[in-house]
């Protein structure tokens, strides 16, 4: 088998258990982990196919692309774990409001 | 040997990824995905893509970890749901099963060999400005992309601070520590000298202004956990600056091909070269900026010991 | 092989036995420092005898030049981390220090 041939399936793989991961995680952090790793799947599958060229050198443009894509997922889990921070603050917020006053204080020293 | 050398890499990126899912903890999940990253990283020179790899680890990786790893500290750690397993039906698994085998099946029906926009890339190169070819494609032949993910990375940090308006802001604190500041400032000069080097040698080498960039975030990452500095503030003119310099000085690299009978974004051929070296150096302070603001502040320590294994 | 290509594998595999070690004392040892102390230490260690090895192979000295500055970097970056790993545990957590006493 190719060499490129081999990543390309690593990368297939790599996005199904990124694919179940999201569906089957509640929780944020882990579906953000998920969608990450679903991502460098699309993204390794694509670079494998930058590799076929008869020459030997690889095509530049799916690494230009990919090299957006990284940022640009970079960009979208800073969005999401902006998110999940909000999300972890309004939930302690309204355990702090649902509690009986003298309780309060979280977690406690 | 090299075929053992990809095939063992081939099998360990979705084993770890899969590991990485499994794991109850999340601060170990967070661990196992940095360590997934830099395996991702080797793949990537394995591929013959080292730009590709160093983004990988720098940003990919390095800063993406150490924000999951920060945000496990601002976030409680609830332990994820384990009896997710559980309820996963026998058809989900079934259609996953489905869709990789009919993806695995697409990906080896493609022609083995297809020399792609290689050639073409190849013989224009002279016309770019640059030598190295990932470096023309992404600042000459396809700027729009890179123009747009630009704007795509301001529009996130605005949305990070948008979301959370009135994070604490802790005062800076340098701390008692003197060997913290001492290794403070033996590293700074390395970050600067590095990433001068790579905005320099994305000329004709792998690198560019988002390594370098991700690089001088990394330092302000380290300034920001040590308490040497507070987060950036979006009101001060100089983090408006630093943000709005790269963005700016591309559009109006864009735009001025207009005036001149040209089209947009076609950068004049003799300057070619010098206009991509300072879009790039511009871009590589917005990079920075931008990757910083994605980090809140160290956590005031009211919450006290977390259930951290 | 030249002489030369068989020093530099000897670095080579010396450097890759340290690394190895430096591994096994990660998963081995029993508090977070030790473990720092395992993974800076020797994996330094570690990458240095590997750079030296490449150096050799190199056949420049801009790029064996590099190499050592590569090796230079990582130096001064796992000194800091280290100490961070360190303060964080020792002040954040206030995890103790290994008594030396054995582990049920």
């Amino acid at each position: 088998m190719n060499p490129w041939a081999v990543y390309a399936l690593s990368g297939v793989a790599m996005f199904s258990v990124g694919l179940v991961g999201l569906f089957s995680h509640q929780h944020v952090v882990k579906r953000i982990l998920a969608s990450n790793i679903a991502g460098s799947g699309v993204l390794i599958v694509l670079v494998a196919l930058a590799r076929r060229a008869p020459s030997g050198v690889p095509d530049p443009v799916p690494h230009a692309l990919v090299l957006t894509g990284i940022v640009v997922s970079v960009s979208s889990t800073a969005l999401g774990v902006a998110l999940a921070r909000r999300m972890a603050r309004l939930r302690a917020d309204a355990a702090r409001a649902s509690e009986p006053p003298p309780g309060s204080g979280g977690e406690g020293p | 040997m090299d075929v053992l050398l990809d095939g063992v890499l081939a099998l360990c990126l979705p084993l770890l990824a899969w590991l990485v899912l499994r794991t109850e903890s999340l601060s170990q999940a967070v661990v196992l995905f940095v360590a997934f990253g830099l395996l991702s990283a080797l793949g990537w020179a394995r591929l013959e893509a080292p730009d590709i790899a160093l983004v990988e680890s720098a940003v990919g990786t390095g800063l993406t970890g150490a924000l999951l790893m920060h945000t496990l500290s601002w976030t409680e750690e609830t332990p994820p749901d384990i009896r997710a397993r559980g309820r996963r039906r026998p058809w989900a698994l079934l259609a996953v099963a489905a869709s990789t085998l009919m993806l695995g099946w697409a990906v080896l029906a493609l022609p083995a060999d297809s020399p792609g926009l290689g050639p073409l890339v190849e013989a224009r190169r002279e016309e770019s400005g640059v030598k190295h070819p990932v470096t023309a494609v992404l600042l000459n032949f396809r700027g729009y992309d890179t123009l747009l993910e630009i704007a795509v990375l301001l529009v996130a940090a605005l949305g990070a601070r948008a979301v959370n308006p009135r994070s604490e802001r802790p005062t800076p604190d340098a701390g008692d520590d003197p060997l913290t500041g001492e290794l403070f400032r033996m590293m700074m000069p390395a970050l600067l000298l590095v990433a001068g080097y790579l905005v320099w040698v994305g000329d004709h080498g792998p690198g560019g202004a988002f390594q370098a960039g991700a690089i001088l975030a990394g330092g302000g990452v380290v300034a920001l956990l040590t308490m040497r500095m507070g987060p950036p503030r979006l009101s001060s003119w100089q983090v408006r600056w630093a943000l709005l310099t790269g963005p700016m000085l591309f559009i109006g690299v864009a735009v001025a091909p207009l005036f001149t009978g040209r089209r947009l974004l076609e950068l004049p051929r003799p300057y070619a070269g010098t206009l991509i070296f300072v879009v790039e150096l511009a871009l590589t302070v917005t990079i920075a900026m931008v990757l910083l603001m994605f980090f809140p502040g160290t956590r005031p320590p009211r919450a006290g010991a977390e259930g951290e294994p | 092989m030249s002489p030369l290509d068989f020093l530099s594998a000897a670095f080579l595999f010396g450097g890759g036995a340290f690394c190895l070690a430096g591994t096994v004392g990660v998963l081995r040892f029993p508090d977070v420092y030790c473990r720092l102390h395992a993974l800076t230490k020797v994996d330094n260690l570690g990458l240095g005898l590997v750079v030296v090895g490449l150096a050799l192979q190199s056949g420049s000295w801009a790029t064996a030049l590099k190499l050592l500055l590569v090796w230079f970097f990582v130096l001064i970056s796992s000194a800091f981390t280290c100490q961070l790993i360190a303060r964080a545990a020792l002040r954040g957590r206030g995890a103790a220090p290994w008594g030396g006493r054995r582990e049920p």
